[in-house]
């Protein structure tokens, strides 16, 4: 692929040169050579844009399209399909399941995005002035390894960690909570805490460096002029720390919420969204519509109503973030 | 105004906490690997003759070395497309003139933040449709795709940090369009090419629902896809089964451990960027 690609680049280039070659002996080249290297520069943008658009249009933007058309039908993949209008979108908004697995969804964003974003948010604070190199390395190599490894894996070293005799339970019966333990996952009213409990653990590590990072670009000496007029450390946090991690915050958010509303790899390998549909959510709902009961038209539907609901709900926070650009 | 010694302190504990539940699971899957086969471990458990066996085993039964070979086989194709695509694109949205330059990036813009759950159910039927699926190339092309408008807003970005003196100063010296992009702005751009690569590597190799979907075959699978055969073979087994897990897990872990300023510093800006 790439080597046809240079060799397009290549061929236009080399038609371009000679054309530059024999204008150059022109009277006025400078008049003459402008309007002309315009219209090429164009060309030659197009050219060097051409690969990349061409994949994303062809399996992505098509794609997107594609389940846009689909949700319109009732198919199941294989014989004719009928067209029914909008009756897959008034099932997605009437049908318990399918709802129901879109608040779950939202639930999910306490776990996935909230408490990692205030718990990271109150760490990083607590360590900014704690400088050790060793140290340092150390602990941003432990919290970042929960963000290097594959999300299904995550959910099978949680479904070992939360099951009958797994280490939650151990550590419970280790404080005197013995009576608290019980299969998380398996339990229809613990199910989905618990899988929140995965979300949590995959993004607090990396919210607490990324804060961090954040906290070390805040300029010290707005820290010393606040204690100078004798603004306390509450006053300091909510004043100086929080607005200067805005855009920390705000890409805190975004990742986290996309990952809460969109996920599946830790849902599928943990509970495939049982038991019963207590841990449901819409990414795990549209594979089985789609793969497992062959509704096409109503799995589209379901995955176009997630994808403007991740569009509406991204669209407020990155205006946050390029707020404090301007 | 540095804090007090209390706050330090407090702020040690909460660290250390947060490293203690970030690297909990891992020890728990280790403890539980290496107890003897067919039995069922307890949590986390101290163990005087660990069973270092059972990684061989699990490594056979989970069919390791095919799926390396073919993780490493998908990650070789994509990670050079989606830089070198991304490069070029990036380079002319930055420095070139891009006709409806607005419009187009938008159209980029808008596959950032698309779930993938909305593109597998057309994808699998497109793949099907152009007889590639379960073929290596069905899982090749969309990543290629999919990572490829993260990598345009990367490398523009990149790209338009450069000096633009530079261009002018080549163009000058009469050097075309692809001869200034390829021997003065990509050697320029190399650092973020290089997080570029290590972010797609990271996204290609822990791809778990494009492979499960559109590759039957779990030995052509990604390393994560893989899994999920390999869990359902073995869910009764906790021994087997986490042993089989962390092999599928070390690959990366190792990389990370051996590169991790590289892994730090791309993951901390892609996410600033993304």
């Amino acid at each position: 692929m790439q080597c046809n690609q240079q060799s397009v680049v290549n061929t236009i280039m080399n038609n371009h040169q000679p054309a530059r070659a024999g204008e150059s002996g022109d009277a006025a080249p400078a008049v003459e050579r402008k309007p002309k290297r315009k219209m090429s520069l164009e060309l030659v943008s197009l050219l060097f844009l051409l690969p990349a658009f061409l994949f994303y249009a062809v399996f992505e933007l098509w794609p997107i399209i594609q389940t846009i058309w689909y949700s319109f039908y009732k198919w199941n993949g294989i014989d004719e399909s009928t067209f029914i209008g909008i009756r897959n979108y008034a099932t997605v908004f009437t049908d318990p399941e399918l709802y129901g697995s879109i608040l779950r969804s939202f639930y999910l964003i306490i776990f996935f995005s909230i408490v990692p974003i205030v718990l990271g948010l109150i760490t990083a604070v607590l360590i900014k002035d704690i400088k050790s190199k060793a140290g340092r390395s150390f602990s941003q190599v432990c919290l970042f390894l929960p963000r290097v490894i594959p999300g299904a894996a995550a959910g099978v070293a949680w479904t070992w960690m939360l099951a009958d005799k797994g280490t939650v339970n151990q550590i419970l019966h280790a404080i005197g909570l013995g009576g608290a333990a019980r299969v998380w996952l398996g339990d229809q009213s613990t199910a989905l805490n618990a899988v929140g409990v995965i979300g949590f653990w995959l993004q607090l590590g990396f919210c607490v460096v990324l804060l961090l990072s954040g906290i070390g670009g805040i300029d010290q000496s707005l820290y010393e002029a606040a204690s100078l007029d004798g603004a306390g450390w509450w006053r300091q946090l909510f004043t100086i720390t929080i607005p200067g991690l805005r855009g920390q915050i705000g890409v805190c958010l975004t990742m986290t919420i996309v990952s809460a509303l969109a996920s599946f790899d830790v849902v599928y390998m943990s509970t495939q969204g049982g038991p019963g549909t207590s841990t449901m959510v819409p990414g795990v709902q549209v594979y089985r519509l789609a793969f497992t009961q062959q509704n096409v038209g109503l799995a589209s539907a379901l995955a176009v109503t997630l994808m403007v609901l991740v569009l509406l709900v991204v669209g407020p926070v990155q205006r946050l973030i390029n707020g404090k650009d301007q | 105004m540095k804090q007090g010694k209390s706050v330090q302190i407090l702020g040690t504990v909460m660290l250390v906490l947060t490293i203690i539940f970030c690297i909990l699971p891992f020890l728990s899957m280790f403890s539980a690997a290496v107890q003897p086969q067919g039995t069922t471990p307890a949590g986390i458990q101290f163990t005087a003759h660990p069973h270092w066996e059972n990684f061989v085993d699990a490594w056979n039964m989970a069919n390791i070395t095919p799926l390396l070979i073919s993780s490493t086989i998908l990650v070789i194709v994509v990670v050079p497309c989606v830089v070198i695509f991304s490069s070029l694109g990036g380079y002319a949205f930055a420095q070139l003139r891009v006709p409806f330059k607005g419009l187009i990036y938008m159209l980029f813009i808008v596959g950032l933040t698309i779930p993938f759950e909305t593109l597998v159910t057309p994808l699998y039927y497109q793949i099907s449709g152009m007889g590639l699926l379960n073929t290596r190339l069905a899982l090749m092309l969309p990543l290629i795709s999919l990572n490829i408008p993260f990598g345009i807003v990367w490398m523009r970005s990149c790209f338009e940090q450069m000096p633009s003196d530079l261009m002018e100063a080549a163009s000058i010296d009469g050097a075309g369009y692809l001869r200034t992009f390829r021997s003065i702005q990509l050697p320029l751009a190399l650092p973020s090419i290089a997080s570029l690569g290590i972010l797609t590597f990271l996204a290609t190799w822990n791809q778990f629902l494009l492979a499960v979907v559109l590759e039957n075959d779990p030995n052509k699978r990604t390393m994560a896809g893989a899994l999920q055969a390999f869990v359902g073979q073995y869910q009764t087994d906790v021994v087997l089964l986490n042993a089989g897990a962390l092999l599928i897990m070390a690959p990366t872990m190792i990389l990370f451990i051996f590169l991790q300023r590289y892994f730090i510093r791309a993951m901390l800006a892609g996410s600033v960027k993304g």
